[in-house]
């Protein structure tokens, strides 16, 4: 269990976590997403000790973090790829950590052994790929078998394989009642990850739901149906009260309505259904919608500065038209 | 609290695990040794060349620590290594996450580098005043006359707060290249340069290389240097308080800054 | 166009990639996927001529690389985003890179802009943060306005507005007729950018198709089908209807049934015809990762997933483990919005998560509920329970990882 209470941080005169107040609980995985700039690191930095908090605190398990005697043995943390020596093998910057919590030495090869690291613990991590990198920085967070871990940006740089057990290592931490916390700029891993969000921007918390609720109230939800017999579902749907529309090939849509409520008016009738889905948002879609005023700094804007700027005209070429090309959510709207 | 035990264990593997620390030290030894060695045949094969003055202040122990400007340098760069790798490689950030009491873990890695430090430095002074009294043939002296045990032992205490001094200013600026960008020029030009200009050098003359050497010395005013208005171990003193305050200072940032 | 014919690069004794022939056109964005250590990096560098391969070639627009006339007015590549001199500044970079390929100034300004990193330009990239970084990768790489563009990884540190901005600046570059190939290990993403695929495994060819073909080529599509919970007998009824109509039937964690082997239309009849109703009747397609993941099987080089740990925290001594309270059991996540893998094919599923074998010190109450059907967390649907399961369901899963330590030394063998 993590607590925020009114955790606030200013450097000079920009805030970059103002009064955040929430709680990570055990069981489930849960994401913390922001966009660049939202102060995401800067919490998970104030969780760990490593930036002292303007005003408000942190609590790991109940206690400060500094009150922890032995903390890899409470908290393992993922912070960034590169938090280790280059120069001291793999085993030997483990071993350091290890020795520091009194944790056996026994538990660094293990924990090598289960990144996938233990051929190369050896080597020193100046020739590490950036996926090694990442993965040694798990064997670190893991080294106290700790009840509490943060991983920030856990699969940057590894690959399928990598990122699949990342992510199943993750799930499976949480279902052993461990508090996992999970940074992450990739919205269909945490999709496929997370089972609880927090979303802040600009330092302030913006959500604390579920994934399921998240989705539900940051985008368009609706039922789609496929029947052989339209007119007849139309006319007993509308009849039970329900908005109707005609989507694309002949399929119909139900906005503010259950699968349920739409599968038992369609039984009650007897007509055949082909396809009757919830069709949800990703989760992309729900975290543009929620932070598009808290973005920081955009890449592009407006309909002035397209993706793909005009050709120089040294090349000859002529300007191509550049349109708007907004998110993808806002032509579905 | 983590065991005080713990984290110095933890801080030995630290350094004896990167192999930056073996060749620091190693190259602190050999070139004090070495430069000494070689300055001791020189002065012994010339004596009778040096200036009246230096001949009559003529000090056998100095001669064999001339290395010890040089050699100094592989001390600083050890000293800021142990500290600024941390902050250089990220590994400050496991460092602290793991010993979140910042003065545990300032002290240990002091404790440690500075004991390391202390030990290569009493190795080599005495490595170097056998070997320097070896090939100064006549003009040599001997480890029982007056003062020469202390200067030897001040060697390598002297090597030692050079190094302890080094961490503490690398825990001030908090980088590796910053560190060495400053100290190696202080301690390889402007301290000895400014020691030889006129006014100049009644300031300079406290700077902690210059006081602390001091202890080098066994005949007053040895090889015609200037008199200080302090004593071989005032002089010591001197340097401590300038090590006291540079690890105070570090300690600190540390605390004080956010990692 | 790109065209690789008979590619192969070895260094010394090992294949790095081997007679790799491929074609990638322009107008789509091809995507490039392999397991890593598989010839992928290799590859892109001989597209850009930047290795010479042992034997093939690889040519751009009819020509190889080195012979491209103004090579940088037809190919931007963005392959390390670390390849910049740190302590110039961003607008000094671009500039010293059009001015070697004869580019106007004023389109460093515009690229600048298109990357959105105007405010910054005159600071120097070494303070740059990985995602500003790779905008400054993409600006190079736009800088010549190339028809041919390479994109390693190049969502790489960018925030999730970065991502979707890389996404659609990739999609329009294609639509603008362009060739675009970019490689990548975010399945999730490649999925929604890439409309073709190109995939290779220990430096061979293993598939270069269409995604919508590679992902039906690779796994299995299924139905989610869910009866209402107010009659469970309805339920029993559906599966054993389904079943005897040739229907593979397996339980999701929430109740509802995942079938394969039978189309939507034929399930709603026999739903009909056995007078069940449905509240739930939804086509899934299996993902991109998972398709890959089938794949790619073999040619993993190196393999993350060790079960030796499985013991490793009942080797604890007693007394090391902080504490540990009883798991919670959590709750069955809501999965409506993603399809789990389906069981039993699925190379990853069930025991092999890492950590799924090796619960802290076995429980010995280990409460009765973690083994309900409902309980798997990492692992895929459970077996349908009862007797609606036709004694020759295909193999399903064992039981929920959490409670099969044993079954773990049994998985390392067949790999």
């Amino acid at each position: 269990m993590i607590e925020l209470a009114g955790l606030t941080k200013r450097f000079g005169t920009k805030t970059a976590v103002d009064h955040l107040s929430f709680q990570v609980r055990p069981g489930v995985v849960t994401g913390f997403l922001g966009p660049n700039g939202a102060g995401k690191s800067t919490t998970m930095r104030m969780m760990l000790g490593l930036d002292h908090p303007t005003s408000g605190t942190v609590r790991i398990d109940g206690k400060h973090y500094r009150e922890l005697a032995e903390p890899l043995r409470n908290i393992g943390a993922l912070l960034e790829a590169r938090s280790m020596h280059p120069g001291r093998s793999a085993y030997n910057n483990l071993l350091c950590l290890a020795q520091s919590n009194r944790i056996p030495e026994r538990r660094v090869g293990e924990v090598l052994d289960l990144v996938g690291l233990g051929a190369v613990a050896k080597r020193k991590p100046k020739g590490f790929s950036m996926g090694m990198g990442q993965r040694l920085g798990i064997a670190a967070a893991l080294l106290g078998d700790p009840r509490v871990l943060l991983f920030d940006e856990p699969v940057n740089g590894l690959d399928p394989e990598g990122i699949h057990w990342v992510r199943n290592l993750m799930k499976a931490l949480a279902a052993e009642g461990r508090t996992i916390f999970v940074s992450s700029h990739l919205m269909s891993e945490m999709a496929l990850t997370a089972d609880h969000l927090i979303v802040i921007g600009q330092g302030k918390l913006l959500a604390d739901t579920s994934m399921a609720e998240f989705i539900h109230q940051n985008s368009r939800s609706y039922v789609r149906l496929r029947s052989p017999e339209p007119v007849r579902l139309r006319e007993a749907l509308t009849a039970g009260g329900l908005a109707v529309a005609e989507g694309p090939d002949g399929v119909l849509e139900v906005d503010g309505a259950s699968t349920e409520q739409v599968g038992d008016l369609a039984g009650a009738q007897g007509i055949t259904l082909h396809e009757l889905s919830a069709q949800r948002a990703s989760l992309e879609e729900a975290f543009m919608q929620m932070t598009a005023g808290a973005v920081e700094y955009h890449a592009h804007h407006g309909s002035a500065a397209g993706p793909v700027a005009a050709g120089p005209d040294a090349a000859g070429q002529a300007a191509d038209g550049a349109e708007p090309r907004g998110p993808r959510w806002s032509k579905e709207g | 609290m983590a065991s005080a035990t713990a984290v110095l264990r933890s801080e030995w593997t630290k350094i004896r695990t990167v192999s930056s620390t073996v060749w620091t030290l190693a190259s602190a030894l050999l070139v004090t040794v070495g430069v000494s060695a070689g300055l001791c045949a020189l002065s012994n094969a010339t004596f009778d060349d040096l200036p009246e003055p230096e001949r009559l202040t003529f000090d056998p122990v100095l001669i064999s620590f001339a290395g010890l400007t040089l050699g100094q340098l592989a001390m600083v760069v050890f000293g800021v290594l142990v500290v600024g790798t941390e902050y250089s490689s990220g590994m400050i950030r496991s460092s602290l996450a793991a010993v979140p009491r910042r003065a545990s873990f300032l002290f240990s890695k002091i404790a440690v580098a500075g004991a390391l430090a202390f030990v290569v430095g009493l190795a080599t002074s005495f490595l170097s005043f056998f070997l320097g009294q070896a090939l100064l043939g006549e003009h040599s002296t001997s480890i029982g006359e007056e003062n020469v045990l202390r200067a030897v032992v001040g060697g390598g205490l002297y090597m030692g707060l050079i190094a302890l001094f080094s961490m503490g200013v690398t825990a001030m600026l908090r980088s590796t290249v910053l560190s060495l960008g400053i100290l190696v020029p202080f301690f390889f030009l402007v301290s000895q340069i400014l020691a030889a200009v006129p006014k100049a050098k009644e300031v300079a003359r406290y700077f902690p290389d210059q006081a602390g050497s001091k202890i080098l010395q066994t005949v007053p005013n040895a090889m015609n240097s200037d008199p200080a208005p302090y004593g071989p171990w005032a002089g010591l003193g001197i340097m401590v308080l300038w090590v006291a305050a540079a690890l105070l200072g570090g300690y600190l940032v540390l605390n004080k800054r956010d990692a | 166009m790109i065209e690789a014919v008979g590619l192969t690069k070895r260094y010394g004794a090992k294949t790095a990639v081997y007679n790799l022939s491929f074609q990638v056109r322009p107008g789509t964005v091809t995507g490039f996927l392999g397991p890593n250590g598989s010839g992928k990096s290799t590859t892109m560098r001989m597209i850009l001529g930047l290795d010479q391969p042992t034997s093939g070639h690889v040519t751009i627009g009819g020509h190889p690389y080195r012979k491209l006339p103004n090579a940088p007015r037809q190919v931007g590549a963005l392959l390390d985003a670390k390849a910049v001199h740190g302590g110039r500044s961003a607008r000094s970079h671009l500039l010293s890179l059009a001015q070697l390929a004869g580019i106007p100034a004023r389109r460093v300004d515009e690229v600048l802009g298109v990357v959105g990193l105007q405010s910054v330009a005159k600071r120097r990239s070494k303070g740059f943060s990985l995602g500003m970084g790779q905008r400054l990768g993409i600006a190079a790489a736009l800088l010549g306005d190339p028809q041919v563009l390479l994109f390693d990884e190049p969502v790489n540190g960018l925030d999730p507005e970065g991502i979707l901005w890389v996404r659609n600046l990739m999609k329009a570059l294609a639509a603008e007729g362009r060739t675009v190939f970019v490689s990548s290990h975010l399945m999730s993403e490649m999925a929604l950018t890439a409309d073709h695929l190109i995939v290779i495994g220990r430096g061979q060819l293993m598939a270069d198709m269409s995604v919508k073909q590679f992902i039906s080529a690779n796994s299995a599509d299924f139905a989610r089908v869910r009866t209402p919970d107010t009659e469970p007998t309805q339920r029993e009824k559906l599966v054993t209807v389904l079943a005897e109509a040739g229907g593979q039937v397996l339980s999701e964690p929430d109740g509802a049934l995942r079938i394969t082997g039978l189309p939507l239309p034929r399930i709603s009849d026999l739903a009909h015809g056995a007078d069940v109703r449905l509240w739930e009747l939804s086509p899934h397609q299996a993902s991109l990762e998972e398709a890959y993941m089938r794949l790619t099987q073999g040619a993993v080089d190196y393999r993350s997933t060790d079960d030796r740990k499985a013991g490793l925290m009942q080797q604890q001594p007693p007394g090391y483990l902080p504490p540990q309270p009883q798991p919670v059991v959590p709750e069955v996540p809501q999965q409506g919005w993603y399809a789990p893998p389906p069981p039993g094919q699925n190379p990853y599923a069930g025991g092999q998560g890492p950590y799924a074998g090796a619960p802290a010190p076995q429980p010995p109450a280990g409460p009765p509920s973690a083994t309900a059907p409902g309980a798997p967390v990492s692992g895929g649907p459970a077996p349908v329970p009862g007797p609606a399961v036709p004694a020759d369901a295909p193999p399903v899963p064992q039981a929920p990882p959490a409670a099969a330590p044993a079954d773990l030394s049994k998985n390392e063998d067949p790999r």
